[in-house]
């Protein structure tokens, strides 16, 4: 089970140049709106053309421009979750169901496995309701449903959840999850959301204006997203240019400080990440004196914005984000950050 | 004497069969438009709504330029037996001409506000481009392009410019509703002219009722 991407197409302002396999499980485009993530599912999918390159889906070529070869979307069986699900809004759930089952010329069977579905995806009851008379959970379920069933190799989802309120959108990320499991086919999923590209996927692939950036298993690319932009995507809210002095130190000229790193730095270091989270009082590595600035409260957790001492004026303040029940009653003089934590950004 | 019910007769063959005419022509065309590049889609577009904008006896002048019985294309035509100049069918040439830029501009409308996604999500399920067009497309669709049917149909039932320069007007061969209206007040008639004016009247009323209570019955039928 492997999906092969190699293209490139022109967009605008800039030009989509992606070259990735996606194999075994969940993957997850992960980018800001605009960064051509979508515009690589409808390539895949073949309702856009790339200017160049190919795409091989379990050794099936879908597009190869050298070789001419372009198959309309019909033959690809990619299944395709369109962010506002596309229900057709003159046919009931079941037509609309039954859309999925058109190449299968069996009554019986088709009645069967749209039976089948419906009780997979709890649809029971609501056949003969149209799309506009369903909830947002059920919309998406529908269109699922009418995707799964018609037997797809490879399923994209295009922002799943963004059209859905975010109570529901945990509980409908857990049922995905399960889903998609069970389906066992590969999904590469486009989101710009770190948490549900985090929670669902097995591999992320970070996309800036057209390229990716890195494509790594979902704990490695959190734990060393490997460069600035990556980095930003990922959540790092702690970003200063940085240049390596000795295998396992750095010296951080804006903040006036030089961090021990547990990973050896490497030539072309361009600068360090420090996440929000990792900061604590009681670390006795890479301690500096500190001075508060700032605090924000949210529901469950506290920022609280510092500069270091000697931290040029021109240097935002640096974030440190707690829960409260961490929180100390008086701001620390000194602020650690284990080593280990120390993420190594190169150009 | 009888009654002369021969402009009734022919207004609604013309106005029916270039109403269908129109319809396909019109969904063609504002469905290949809308896929054009933009610079041949702009020309397009003007050529195409020109006969909208031109007074209808322009239209005329045009279709007798080209389709005159002395005029090559008219003198080609001929040859098949085909005559448009002073004949009822020439009717629905000068009709059709005239409505279509009616039917052709709000079904490009519908179709531009047409969620291509649905069109996307077809073609990736499997569904062939037929399929999409016919069952979601253009039930999609469906309100833009019924106005612009009633409004083709409409037109062509009243048209008048174009259709008494190209083919006239004969008492039972070529008049329709609208030329005998004129015939009759011409001729002092007023009482015809006032009959057929009411004729006329009842049709388009007839027509929009009905159009509207089609609406509200599809908008009951979606809500519940």
């Amino acid at each position: 089970m492997s999906l092969h991407v190699d293209i490139t197409k022109q967009l605008g302002s800039f030009t989509l140049d992606v070259d990735f396999t996606a194999e075994n499980g969940i993957t997850s485009l992960l980018g800001a709106s605009g960064c051509g993530k979508s515009m690589t599912l409808k390539c895949i999918a073949g309702i856009e053309r790339p200017d160049e390159g190919m795409i091989e889906l379990d050794g099936r070529v879908l597009f190869d421009s050298e070789k001419d070869i372009n198959l309309p979307p019909q033959q690809r069986r990619v299944g395709y979750l369109f962010q506002n699900y596309a229900l057709f809004p003159n046919m009931t759930v079941r037509q609309n169901i039954l859309c999925g089952l058109n190449r299968e010329k069996d009554r019986a069977v088709k009645e069967r496995r749209m039976r089948e579905m419906l009780q997979m995806l709890q649809l029971e009851g609501l056949e003969n309701r149209k799309p506009a008379q369903l909830s947002g959970g059920q919309q998406q379920r529908v269109a699922l449903a009418r995707i799964l069933v018609s037997d797809p190799q490879l399923l994209l989802l295009d922002e799943p959840f963004s059209a859905l309120d975010g109570h529901l959108r945990d509980s409908l990320k857990v049922e995905m999850h399960d889903l998609l499991e069970h389906f066992g086919r590969e999904v590469l999923m486009v989101t710009h959301d770190r948490n549900e590209a985090y929670n669902m996927s097995r591999d992320i692939a970070v996309m800036d204006r057209g390229r990716i950036l890195a494509l790594k298993p979902t704990k490695a690319l959190f734990a060393d997203p490997g460069s600035v932009q990556a980095a930003v995507i990922t959540g790092c809210k702690n970003i200063a240019k940085a240049r390596k002095l000795e295998e396992f130190l750095v010296e951080v000229p804006e903040w006036s400080i030089r961090l021990e790193t547990k990973q050896s730095v490497k030539e072309g270091l361009c600068a360090v990440g420090l996440r929000a989270h990792y900061f604590s009082p009681t670390s006795q590595h890479n301690r500096f004196p500190v001075r508060f600035t700032e605090e924000m409260e949210e529901p469950f957790e506290t920022i609280i914005q510092f500069r270091y001492e000697g931290q040029s004026p021109d240097s935002p303040p640096v974030w440190w984000r707690l829960t409260k029940d961490r929180k100390p009653a008086q701001f620390p003089e000194e602020l650690g950050i284990s080593p280990a934590n120390i993420l190594l950004l190169y150009e | 004497m009888r009654f002369d019910w021969y402009p009734l007769i022919n207004s609604l063959r013309i106005a029916a069969i270039s109403c269908v005419l129109v319809f396909f022509a019109g969904i063609f065309f504002a469905y290949y438009a809308a896929k054009l590049p933009r610079t041949i889609k702009g020309i397009l577009d003007v050529i195409l709504t020109l006969p909208m904008v031109l007074p209808p006896t322009v239209c005329g002048y045009f279709l007798l330029v080209i389709f005159g019985a002395r005029r090559p294309v008219g003198m080609f035509l001929s040859q098949f037996g085909i005559k448009f100049a002073m004949t009822w069918y020439g009717g629905i040439l000068a009709a059709a001409v005239v409505a279509f830029p009616l039917m052709y501009r709000t079904a490009r409308g519908a179709f531009e506000s047409f969620d291509k996604t649905l069109a996307y999500s077809g073609q990736t399920l499997g569904l062939s481009n037929t399929y999409i067009f016919w069952r979601i497309r253009m039930p999609a669709c469906r309100q833009g392009i019924m106005a612009g049917t009633v409004l083709a149909f409409a037109r062509a039932l009243g048209e008048y410019g174009a259709t008494s320069m190209l083919i006239g007007y004969t008492p039972g061969k070529t008049a329709t509703i609208s030329t005998t209206v004129y015939q009759l007040w011409r001729t002092n008639d007023e009482k015809g002219a006032f009959f057929w004016v009411m004729i006329n009247l009842a049709i388009s009323t007839v027509v929009l009722l009905s159009v509207n209570m089609l609406e509200a019955r599809q908008k009951k039928a979606v809500k519940s």
